[in-house]
């Protein structure tokens, strides 16, 4: 496998001094062009998505008899969500890279003469379309087999809610997927890692989340959560742009 | 009124000043621990050194025995 | 050079800390609220600050790191979340007694400083366990510094969002800026403050120099009798050259 063993050329390309800037592709294109490899491979092997919303559903299944109740609302509803999407969102992200590593895609994606950000940008989205697929599917099977209150009140108010943790955890997950993969426990250290660092979003999402679901029909949406939730994307956003070349460069 | 009286209270500060004291003196076990490795190297180096300079020596006053013994 | 300078401040720190306990047990006040217990305040803050700060600095030195290429910040990096993550077992060793001593209970997910805290722990007790799985140690270094550069900017981000979670519904026990102490008591624990940075930063430089001088004497070793008698080093999360 090309990808498999770090090689001695690796070593004396970081060693040389920057490339010159590629003008060879434009960076939305080459970004378009490594999401649609993406989204062909995981139509073809269906490799991602499925798993992930099989386990968002056993999730629900053993959050039903684990706490005993048979419906949820409130608080209680948020968490199962939030946890049981969070932990299913770490699936993905342990997948993310798996085809770069095994079938030689990072060296070529380092031969072709595009922005390395744009490797970032496109496993960010689509990350973040595993997620949203995910959640067209998993929201509405919570919601008959668990949630007490009318799922449609909350919807305008819940949709803002999952795009802005969506993108969150699709940044975090991109850039925790990276760093994991070439390193030997990569299914240990993607959940050690990614879960203290999502937790933020966790708590955010999840209080948001809450009065939306609440018993007596949804309540308003704190603004002050969705602003805790676009101020952590922004911040890691930006950071992932400016860290995640050190993570491709062999 | 204090939440605790002094007695009740005396336990818990001295208890959380001995953590640290606890984790300071821990500390310093485990570089002491990397201090006898770092000795122990340098009298394995500082040995070896020694004697290669006796072996030069001895081979050095053979050499001038052997060129002394014809005469 | 990493031990430069160190004789003086080990002998501030002694100063330093001696002077800063003997403030807290015979100059400052009794709280009036919380009476002698309150004693662990000028442990326990200082301790937290000064970890938190370590991670942070930590992350800076990733950054220098990353923009020079020098092991040299890759080192400084490595020991400073090290030694965060031993003073932050203190921290929360220390917490929880408070914890204990004045709310009754051994931890309380009440205090939002304390639960930001922990979490900060959890995710930097994964930096060596990240080092650790990375063999080659160019790579190591640079993986490391990424993960210090994002947990670095995880600690302002966290403790925002811990402290919204909880502010509305209790109100802070304690100012840790100290904006409403009393004259002695903030004298107190800025001297508190002060000597356990310069705690941190001789303890810092301490491992720095001892690290550095294991690195110089198997490089002495490989020099005096040869790659095969330094033997292969053994895999470790830390730095192994600069």
């Amino acid at each position: 496998m090309a990808g498999s063993a770090p090689t001695a050329d690796a070593q004396d390309a970081t060693d040389a001094p920057p490339r010159p800037a590629r003008a060879g592709v434009g960076f939305m294109s080459a970004v378009s062009a490594l999401v649609r490899k993406d989204l062909r491979l995981e139509l073809r092997t269906r490799e991602s998505v499925p798993a992930m919303f099989l386990f968002s559903l056993s999730t629900f299944v053993l959050f039903r008899f684990g706490l005993d109740r048979e419906t949820l609302e409130g608080d209680l509803a948020s968490g199962v969500l939030w946890v049981t999407l969070l932990f299913a969102a770490v699936l993905g992200m342990n997948r993310l890279f798996v085809a770069e590593r095994e079938e030689g895609g990072f060296d070529a994606f380092l031969l072709a003469p595009v922005d390395r950000t744009s490797l970032f940008v496109a496993k960010a989205a689509v990350l973040f379309g595993f997620l949203v697929a995910v959640e067209i599917a998993a929201i509405p099977v919570f919601s008959v087999l668990l949630l007490g209150p009318s799922p449609l009140q909350a919807f305008p108010g819940l949709l803002a809610i999952l795009l802005l943790a969506d993108i969150g955890i699709a940044v975090i997950g991109t850039l925790v997927g990276a760093l994991a993969i070439q390193t030997r426990a990569r299914d240990l250290i993607v959940p050690l890692i990614s879960l203290p660092l999502i937790l933020p979003v966790v708590i955010a999402a999840g209080h948001a989340t809450a009065p939306l679901f609440a018993e007596a029909g949804a309540e308003a949406l704190p603004a002050r959560w969705l602003g805790v939730l676009g101020l952590y994307d922004l911040v890691f956003g930006l950071l992932a742009l400016a860290v995640f070349d050190f993570l491709v460069e062999d | 009124m204090p939440a605790l009286p002094l007695d009740d209270a005396g336990p818990y500060v001295a208890g959380a000043y001995l953590v640290f004291l606890a984790l300071i003196l821990i500390y310093v076990a485990i570089m002491a621990s990397k201090l006898v490795r770092i000795e122990r190297e340098l009298v394995e180096l500082s040995d070896l050194v020694e004697g290669r300079r006796a072996a030069a020596a001895d081979e050095e006053r053979d050499a001038e025995r052997s060129e002394a013994v014809p005469r | 050079m990493f031990g430069r300078g160190l004789r003086t401040l080990s002998i501030a720190s002694v100063v330093l800390v001696t002077g800063a306990f003997a403030l807290v047990f015979l100059y400052a006040p009794n709280d009036a609220d919380q009476g002698f217990v309150q004693k662990i305040f000028y442990l326990h803050v200082p301790l937290a600050i000064v970890a938190l700060g370590g991670f942070v600095a930590g992350g800076v030195f990733a950054i220098q790191y990353l923009r020079t290429g020098d092991r040299g910040y890759d080192l400084r990096s490595y020991v400073a979340i090290h030694l965060s993550l031993i003073l932050g077992l203190g921290v929360l060793a220390t917490g929880s007694i408070w914890a204990k001593a004045s709310w009754g209970a051994w931890w309380v997910w009440d205090e939002p400083t304390l639960v930001s805290f922990l979490i900060v722990f959890l995710l930097f007790a994964c930096y060596q366990p990240l080092r650790f799985s990375i063999d080659d140690p160019e790579r190591q270094a640079r993986y490391a510094a990424v993960f210090a550069i994002i947990g670095g900017a995880f600690v302002p981000l966290n403790f925002l969002a811990v402290r919204l979670a909880s502010s509305l519904i209790h109100p802070r026990v304690l100012g840790t800026t100290g904006g409403s102490m009393p004259g002695e008591m903030r004298l107190t624990f800025l001297v508190s403050l002060v000597a356990m940075v310069c705690l941190f930063v001789t303890l810092w430089k301490y491992e720095l120099a001892s690290k550095h001088a294991s690195m110089r004497l198997r490089r002495l070793k490989r020099a005096l009798a040869g790659d095969d008698a330094a033997g292969p080093l053994a895999r470790t999360s830390a730095p192994t050259q600069i």
